[in-house]
């Protein structure tokens, strides 16, 4: 009820405001025919920022302040006996039971006369506030709002102002990514350094045992955490995977831009590109159900014990994942070559292949590797097709027909379920978290960079 | 002093070459008879005819669209590469067909080599732009005969005494008239009898232009070269004969002389004088 109130004064506020500014603006145009810096709609955006601002300042402190008033008032209206008789705790839960009394809700247990007529003036405390805080706001915005119209001159700066807010908006949405991004990190660094104060970070990063014992097991032994047969996993999926992506890929690269007629590009290279729309967790079914299966009958009829879910299993699929990754930008950065490159090299009589070969792969190679190395922190960051088709096994080993298991899927494994954010044993996720980021960001940086140094070649 | 020595020499061969009617005495190199090209439905030259000399330059003048970069295209058939083109007609290259099906474009194209509007080195270094050609073709069977073509070939093309420091430093990293004669130098490695070119100058300082011009000039005593250009100034100072394209069809052609001083047709006459383009 108290939302929908709020959400109809702002809007009429900003409907009132809007047509006051244009009104008004409009009005100076036709008065005395002087020259109106701004259009209208300039004018009529600044009075309404003007009018919604304060207002807008005004809900926010209430809706800040207003648990604390209310708690305090509540308190004040209880018997002081009953106060001084109970803890912070019980103080809380009595609060709490008020509050749910002035709110209608019914509350557990039975309900004392004094909580019934602190209840009662609650609600009434709560209803003039706020009648209280809405006509504040509404006179704040109409004063504002008047104040604004008043101000509304052939020569005001209007446009300037509006497009200097408009640009502060702009700036704060793209804030809103940096900042998280930054959050994100710190709560990355400041979990992973908690952890470090169980485990020393050298048993942690050189260690060749990942053996966590789960809290419940005892608190005596806190298990190890070595993150070497994790590393080895990620990394030998990660191969295994850019070994299956990287030749197909490329290949389909170079047929869609250079061999393909276009008809046939026009059609191949979208659905080629729906591959990557399609969620992790189906490839990783596709993985568990039917390519599993296939490399054991496979292994089996050839003489090769493989396992069902293997680091090769889950590479495999992982290639077939980033495949439409790798073509597809590939692709672009074939076609970024200039095509005068490509007639210099026929025009001396070179093949079509090794004008391929030897002119347009070499030009093209930076932004080609710049490719795979996007690819490659996509395949290590990569998590539900390893949490099911991997295996979830942490030994270190570098067969890839066993299971193994990953960073990723050590995280999972420490994080799902009933945790508390004390021990080592979930705590670790946050020190994985935090390698596994690190590594992709080294390297995306040296993807971007390599990008940026073709591109620059180029253009 | 190089430069105004070059260009007092071209000056004279400019005008020994206009006392001297080149058409009609040297024989005929190529020869096309009603080619035709479309670029899906569009079509954008209309029966072209028209005979090349041996060893001498042929320029091709027009407003920009007029078809005398497509038709330069189809000489050595770089118009295949283009989705969509469509060449008809007939264009003989020493009484063969070029676009017979026996005849194969690669080796066509090492015949006739191109240099393009825009220097366009490989990103490769300057010994092995001037070498690709000579390789992929295997023209040099030993690391020593590949040396002598590369350096051969960048001295004819004027541009050996500037690099000799520096084979192996990027082709990219030269300037724009010499990336150009690098062009030249790596068209001129693969041996080829004819040399097309398109716009060779327009994106080159009057400088470097004078230089690229005089190059011209001297490589006509071993090669058939054809040259599309906008500047009609060059056409005058390089040409033996030239041939005058609008709007797709060929309008006139003949001894530069005559077709600067003299021109038969009034759209040529319009054209020199500066009346449309």
């Amino acid at each position: 009820m108290n939302a929908y109130i709020i959400a109809a004064l702002l809007i009429v506020l900003l409907g009132v405001a809007y047509q006051t500014g244009w009104s008004k603006s409009r009005s100076l145009v036709t008065a005395d025919g002087a020259r109106v810096h701004s259009r209208p709609q300039y004018h009529a955006a600044l009075v309404a920022v003007w009018a919604l601002v304060p207002t807008l300042l005004i809900l926010a402190l209430y809706g800040y302040f207003s648990s604390g008033f209310t708690r305090a008032y509540v308190v004040s209206q209880l018997p002081p006996d009953v106060v001084t008789g109970l803890d912070q705790n019980g103080l809380n839960a009595l609060v709490a039971r008020v509050r749910a009394i002035a709110s209608g809700y019914g509350v557990a247990g039975e309900v004392q006369p004094y909580e019934n007529s602190a209840g009662f003036a609650l609600r009434q405390f709560q209803t003039i506030a706020f009648m209280v805080v809405i006509a504040a706001a509404a006179g704040t915005g109409i004063l504002a709002l008047l104040y604004a119209r008043a101000r509304i001159t052939p020569r005001l700066r209007a446009r300037n102002r509006v497009e200097r807010i408009v640009n502060l908006v702009l700036l704060a949405c793209s804030a809103v990514a940096i900042l998280t991004t930054v959050g994100i990190v710190a709560s990355l660094v400041t979990e992973a350094f908690r952890f470090f104060t169980f485990v020393n970070p050298l048993d942690f990063f050189f260690g060749t045992v990942w053996a966590p014992r789960f809290s419940s097991t005892g608190a005596g032994n806190a298990g190890q955490f070595g993150l070497l047969p994790l590393l080895s996993g990620t990394f030998l999926i990660a191969i295994i995977a850019m070994a299956t992506a990287v030749p197909i890929g490329l290949m389909t690269a170079i047929y869609l831009s250079q061999y393909a007629p276009r008809s046939l590009r026009a059609v191949v290279k979208p659905v080629i590109e729906i591959l990557a729309g399609i969620p992790t967790i189906v490839y990783g079914f596709f993985a568990l159900v039917t390519v599993g299966p296939f490399l054991r009958d496979l292994g089996a009829s050839i003489g090769l014990s493989i396992s069902a879910t293997s680091a090769l299993t889950a590479g495999v699929v992982m290639g077939i994942m980033i495949i439409p990754f790798i073509s597809s930008l590939s692709d672009d950065i074939l076609n970024q070559v200039p095509r005068s490159l490509r007639d210099g090299a026929y025009g001396l009589g070179a093949t079509q292949s090794e004008t391929i070969r030897q002119v347009l792969l070499p030009a093209a190679l930076p932004g080609i590797v710049g490719a795979f190395l996007l690819a490659v922190s996509r395949a290590i960051g990569e998590t539900m097709i390893v949490v099911l088709a991997a295996g979830n096994s942490p030994v270190l080993r570098g067969n890839p027909l066993e299971p193994v298991s990953t960073i990723t899927v050590s995280i999972v494994n420490q994080l799902t379920g009933d945790t508390d954010f004390t021990g080592p044993q979930s705590l670790v996720g946050f020190a994985l978290g935090l390698t596994l980021f690190v590594m992709t960001l080294v390297l995306n940086i040296v993807a971007l960079y390599i990008v940026r140094r073709f591109r620059e070649q180029y253009e | 002093m190089d430069m105004v020595a070059g260009k007092v020499k071209m000056t004279q061969q400019t005008l020994e070459s206009s006392m001297d009617p080149m058409s009609s005495l040297r024989p005929v190199r190529i020869e096309a008879r009603d080619v035709t090209v479309h670029y899906g439905a569009k079509q954008a030259l209309f029966g072209i005819s028209i005979e090349i000399p041996d060893r001498a330059v042929t320029s091709f003048i027009g407003p920009s669209g007029c078809g005398k970069s497509t038709f330069l295209r189809c000489i050595n058939r770089m118009n295949d590469t283009i989705e969509g083109a469509k060449v008809g007609g007939v264009i003989k290259l020493d009484g063969e067909d070029i676009y017979d099906s026996a005849l194969d474009v690669v080796e066509l194209r090492a015949r006739i080599g191109m240099v393009f509007q825009k220097p366009n080195p490989f990103p490769k270094s300057i010994y092995d732009n001037v070498a690709y050609g000579p390789r992929i073709h295997g023209l040099a069977s030993s690391k020593a005969d590949l040396d002598e073509i590369v350096v051969s070939s960048l001295r004819k093309a004027g541009l050996f005494e500037e690099v000799k420091d520096r084979l192996a430093e990027p082709g990219t990293g030269l300037s724009g008239g010499q990336q150009q004669r690098l062009c030249i130098a790596r068209a001129i490695a693969v041996g080829p009898e004819v040399i097309l070119m398109d716009e060779p100058c327009s994106a080159l300082d009057p400088i470097a232009t004078a230089v690229i011009e005089e190059l011209i000039d001297e490589l006509r005593e071993n090669y058939t070269i054809v040259i599309v250009t906008h500047s009609m100034q060059q056409a005058a100072r390089v040409s033996q004969k030239t041939a005058f394209f609008h709007l797709g069809n060929l309008i006139e052609e003949g001894p530069t002389e005559q077709i600067f001083t003299n021109p038969v047709n009034k759209q040529t006459q319009d054209y020199i004088m500066g009346r449309i383009g």
